[in-house]
């Protein structure tokens, strides 16, 4: 079955509802062998939120529902020990704020021998060693003599690179980078980004990215998802989104990048906030923020729909392609 | 580390000094000893014989000095009442009140502790409810309502365990548990919190990223961490060993430190009271320390600090 089926993962109409809020309404999403996706979207749209829930590791009062399959394997509803074996095993996870996901009083060479013990059943010396040589792919110099500190001896980049290694250490068919640079300077995120391309060019594992950094998107990913309000709005190969973005939110996201290859000009921010999950508005919830926004879409929400062109988009009057081409700024993408 | 341990002593000299000096000062204003052991009749001549023997007739400063000069050469005093050695008469009752204390002390941790972590893994339960209500009723309800009412219940009512007294260690029972009740719902409440913060941590998340099992999260990467606040707490318990409790030993009629001290003091025997005093304040700050040093060994963050 496995070899059959191209994608990794399935996500079908996964919803999650926290306290009688649904906060992620049916997200539809594959994630192919060894592929990289990008998921971007503002702060609350549920990004993070959708791979939690598909390893089960929201907060106990969260209701997820839909389906998640990992090799056609259903994980939702699943036994917490059928959820265990995936975890770390199978795909695993990094987080946002490096430096306390990192158990402070643990030392890191105990936190990465951990996870090699459990999925890769190592112990002792060799435990020790493949941690060492994990520590040393990851960019952390001199690994000996740093086996036995702990993370707050440590950089957050660094804590980064640990964070890393420790999810390498399972051996992963994908990893889930939950904005991993976001806490971090722009020369580490720079190098972190760097360490993810390589890595993933030398163990063939697949990488889900989410990040609201379009640039850091381009640098790692090869087909992206824009999200908004618990939903996906747009997804589209990179070159795609970047050169012609079809979506308007997707093309307010560009709008408000500033460049630098360009006369200076004002930016272009997207009016309104990002709405109440408590109270959506009707139809397109884009739609009270939206510049090109008619009639009907504050009356019915359009599905996500496939285009002829591969990309996928949830909007009754998308750009235009013409008048969506524009100049791909030097340096966001490479 | 030989510094943090020097600076450390040298805070607990002065801590024991204060209290020392403290103690001194206030049973010397609160009442005449020379009253208060020869009765209200006695001829004056008495009162002075008494207060010259004792040294009372001497500035307060003068009797301090030579007090403070006698604890450094380990001269605890002697008993106004009946002349012996005050740090004898004081260690005799160590033992009596340790056979209180160490049960109520283990009682205190094996049923408080655990009661809060289950409590907290098992949040807006029924048995998290449960847990915070007889808590709350354990630490709010005085030692002296509780003890006389397991007297009234299990002595009076279905006369199954004594009342009072010492004789075997059955007598021990009822004084123990209500001495550890207390102790059961602080800990129980203050376990639950912290395993409440460190179950919100993002390393906690981590390590079920990681695939850990849910038993490992818990055991390798929550109580760990939860045991720094933990132990606090458990550190004043350790502390108070000594200490004994005045109200349990009085209503049980236990012969421990806690009753020496309501004797010693109705008496105004001063230099028991003191050596009393010192005992505590001494096993306190020894406790302390013992705490300081385990937080750097709990937690490897604190340890850099006290090196830096």
């Amino acid at each position: 079955m496995g070899s059959a089926n191209p994608n990794l993962v399935e996500l079908r109409d996964l919803k999650v509802t926290f306290d009688g809020v649904e906060v992620l309404h049916g997200i539809d999403l594959d994630v192919a062998r060894g592929e990289a996706l990008g998921l971007v979207g503002e702060s609350g749209c549920g990004k993070s939120v959708t791979w939690l829930a598909a390893l089960g590791l929201l907060p106990g009062k969260a209701a997820v529902t839909g389906s998640v399959r990992v090799d056609g394997r259903e994980l939702c509803g699943a036994r917490r020990s059928a959820l265990e074996e995936i975890r770390g095993g199978r795909i695993a996870m990094i987080f946002q704020d490096p430096s306390s996901s990192l158990n402070p009083v643990l030392s890191v060479g105990r936190q990465i021998v951990e996870a090699l013990r459990l999925h890769r059943g190592l112990r002792g010396g060799a435990a020790r060693a493949e941690a060492l040589r994990l520590m040393d792919m990851v960019g952390i110099p001199d690994p000996p003599r740093r086996f036995d500190l702990y993370p707050h001896e440590f950089s957050g980049g660094q804590c980064q690179r640990l964070m890393i290694a420790m999810a390498l250490a399972g051996q992963p068919d994908l990893l889930i980078a939950d904005e991993p640079t976001t806490a971090l300077d722009a020369t580490i995120q720079a190098q972190i980004l760097d360490l993810l391309n390589t890595l993933r060019a030398e163990t063939g594992m697949a990488l889900v990215f989410i990040s609201h950094d379009l640039g850091a998107v381009s640098q790692v990913c090869e087909r992206v998802c824009v999200m908004y309000a618990g939903r996906i709005v747009e997804e589209a190969t990179v070159a795609q989104l970047f050169s012609e973005p079809r979506h308007p939110y997707t093309r307010g996201l560009f709008d408000a990048i500033p460049r630098i290859d360009a006369p200076r000009q004002r930016l272009l921010p997207i009016s309104g906030t990002v709405p109440n999950p408590k109270h959506l508005p009707e139809g397109c919830s884009f739609s009270p923020r939206c510049p090109r926004a008619v009639d009907a879409c504050g009356r019915e929400r359009p599905p996500l729909t496939p285009l002829d062109d591969g990309r996928r988009l949830a909007c009754t009057r998308p750009v235009p392609l013409a008048a969506s081409r524009r100049r791909i700024p030097q340096g966001v993408m490479q | 580390m030989i510094r943090f341990v020097l600076v450390r002593l040298l805070r607990a000299v002065i801590t024991i000094l204060a209290v020392v000096t403290f103690a001194f000062v206030v049973l010397r204003m609160s009442g005449d000893p020379a009253q208060v052991m020869l009765g209200p009749d006695v001829p004056q001549d008495a009162l002075d014989a008494f207060r010259r023997t004792w040294g009372l007739d001497q500035p307060l400063w003068v009797q301090y000095l030579a007090y403070i000069k006698s604890i450094f050469t380990g001269d605890f005093g002697v008993s106004m009442r009946d002349k012996a050695s005050a740090l004898h008469l004081v260690l005799e009752r160590v033992p009596a009140t340790l056979q209180l204390t160490v049960p109520a002390l283990i009682l205190k941790l094996l049923i408080g502790i655990p009661a809060g972590v289950y409590a907290a893994l098992h949040r807006q339960s029924f048995a998290d409810r449960g847990v915070i209500m007889l808590a709350i009723m354990g630490f709010t309800i005085p030692s002296f309502v509780m003890g006389l009412v397991l007297v009234l219940v299990f002595s009076v009512l279905l006369g199954v365990l004594p009342s009072g007294g010492q004789n075997t260690w059955v007598h021990g029972i009822l004084p123990t548990i209500t001495m550890s009740i207390g102790g059961i719902g602080i800990l129980a409440r203050f376990s639950r919190s912290a395993m409440i913060e460190v179950m919100g941590q993002p390393y906690i998340r981590t390590a079920s990223a990681k695939g850990l099992k849910w038993r490992d999260v818990i055991w390798s990467h929550a109580l760990p961490t939860a045991a720094v606040p933990i132990v606090t707490i458990v550190g004043f318990m350790v502390g108070s060993l000594i200490a004994g409790a005045v109200v349990v030993e009085s209503i049980f009629s236990w012969p421990g430190i806690g009753r020496l001290l309501v004797v010693s003091v109705s008496n105004r025997d001063l230099a028991v009271v003191q050596c009393i005093l010192l005992v505590i304040a001494a096993a306190m700050v020894v406790s302390n320390l013992v705490v300081d040093l385990l937080y750097g060994w709990l937690d490897p963050r604190l340890r850099s600090h006290a090196a830096h």
